[in-house]
């Protein structure tokens, strides 16, 4: 690994003005970042922790929204939204393994957009908003495709507002060797509809599934999209699995999330 | 190079180290701890693991300078004062949790992360935790049954036996 220069800021403020220079990266709980560096993959000359910044810690509920901190913990999620938003805590309490889940952080997953990542689709799948140091950001608009998102250079999420559903749940087919998802999918139930977001499965990242959406919005049952199918075009294809066979997971497991959150 | 300090085994200390020095260089080659393995250096295998205040971390997948001012605890740290092996390093002898021996200080971390925060975890529960411990072995039986040993309970007819 090249040698950088290691930062710890307390606030938001000092963080932002450290990412100012060139090659400069901000890092949170580095479970992706850190391995890729090793690999050379990624050599910033200055990296920026985000882990010591206090208002970017922590899970509140208020008013029917659940705000996570962009450096909170996947195990701090899995604990602390249990009570408000179990579909989300449910899919913290399977990222990775133990370890894992004490270091990595759902505003690094998102800032990543890793295109198997399973934080995108609960916020894709619950319409939730991205709160940066400069701005908030639609799911909608947020993600955009592959390791794509909407952040600008510099610029760190600092949070995440959930809006919290009737009913939700998470269903990941992992990929046997990494844990990943090789294909999985979101689903949240809200009194104006029901939303559907897959993640693993497709060339271009995270998607929202419109069809099921619709019949899942009629009739909350996973016989609602018994006659719905998902195209193989622009589904990863890879020695785990192939376009049609994750097209066909997409509906599998989207009716495994609807049985288990009705 | 940066000076940083932090807390090992209940003692302080002390180092100059690079932004890119990983935490389990700095307790193997710094501070001469190396019982902490490194089995792969990719974030998948656990024998690295540690606890950093409290919590199981893998220290092939943390930067030393992150932990400046933390309480780390390895494998040194694990037997009882008197030097006598702990419940849970205990049970992995009496039931034979360890073959090679090379992914142990990390199953054994995991194994005291996993009491401490659940004394009576069931088999899946255990088999789930270790989800990030690789035994190469292939050993997790008697892992398994070691860890429900430690925590007092009886040590099932474990299954594909």
């Amino acid at each position: 690994m090249h040698n950088f220069e290691f930062v710890k800021p307390s606030t938001v403020e000092e963080a932002v003005a450290a990412l100012q220079s060139d090659e400069a990266q901000p890092m949170s709980g580095g479970q992706t970042l850190l391995p890729t560096m090793k690999q050379r993959l990624a050599a910033p000359e200055k990296l920026v922790s985000l882990t010591g910044i206090a208002s970017m810690q922590g899970v509140s509920a208020v008013g029917g929204v659940l705000t996570i901190g962009g450096a909170t913990t996947h195990a701090t999620v899995a604990t602390e939204a249990a009570a408000h938003y179990p579909g989300l805590a449910g899919l913290a309490a399977h990222i990775g393994d133990p370890a894992v889940r004490n270091r990595g952080t759902i505003g690094g997953s998102l800032a990543n957009n890793d295109p198997a990542a399973c934080y995108p689709s609960a916020a894709l799948g619950s319409g939730a908003t991205i709160v940066t140091n400069a701005r908030e950001i639609a799911a909608d608009d947020y993600f955009q495709g592959m390791f794509t998102t909407a952040l600008e250079e510099g610029e760190i999420v600092t949070g995440v507002r959930f809006p919290i559903p009737q009913a939700s749940n998470y269903q990941k087919f992992e990929q046997p060797a990494s844990r990943f998802a090789l294909t999985g999918v979101f689903v949240a139930k809200y009194a104006d509809g029901v939303r559907v977001a897959v993640t693993g499965a497709s060339e271009e990242g995270v998607f929202r599934w419109t069809e099921a959406e619709a019949a899942l919005s009629a009739n909350f049952s996973p016989d609602a999209i018994e006659g719905l199918s998902v195209s193989a075009d622009g589904m990863i294809g890879d020695l785990h699995g192939t376009p049609a066979y994750r097209a066909h997971l997409i509906k599998v497991l989207t009716k495994r999330a609807v049985a288990a959150a009705s | 190079m940066s000076k940083i300090s932090m807390t090992v085994n209940g003692k302080s200390v002390s180092g100059e180290v690079e932004g890119r020095t990983l935490l389990v260089e700095f307790l193997r080659e710094d501070l001469k701890l190396t019982g902490t393995h490194v089995g792969c250096d990719t974030s998948q295998c656990g024998a690295c693991t540690v606890h950093v205040d409290g919590k199981q971390v893998k220290s092939c997948t943390m930067f030393a300078a992150e932990a400046d001012g933390a309480e780390v605890k390895t494998i040194e740290g694990e037997a009882n004062a008197d030097g006598s092996l702990s419940v849970v390093q205990q049970a992995f002898q009496d039931y034979h949790g360890l073959q090679c021996g090379f992914c142990t200080p990390g199953m054994v971390m995991a194994a005291t992360a996993l009491l401490g925060k659940n004394p009576k975890p069931t088999e899946l529960e255990i088999r789930e935790h270790l989800e990030g411990n690789i035994c190469r072995c292939t050993g997790y039986h008697n892992i398994v049954k070691a860890i429900m040993a430690a925590s007092g309970q009886d040590v099932p007819a474990v299954a594909a036996e």
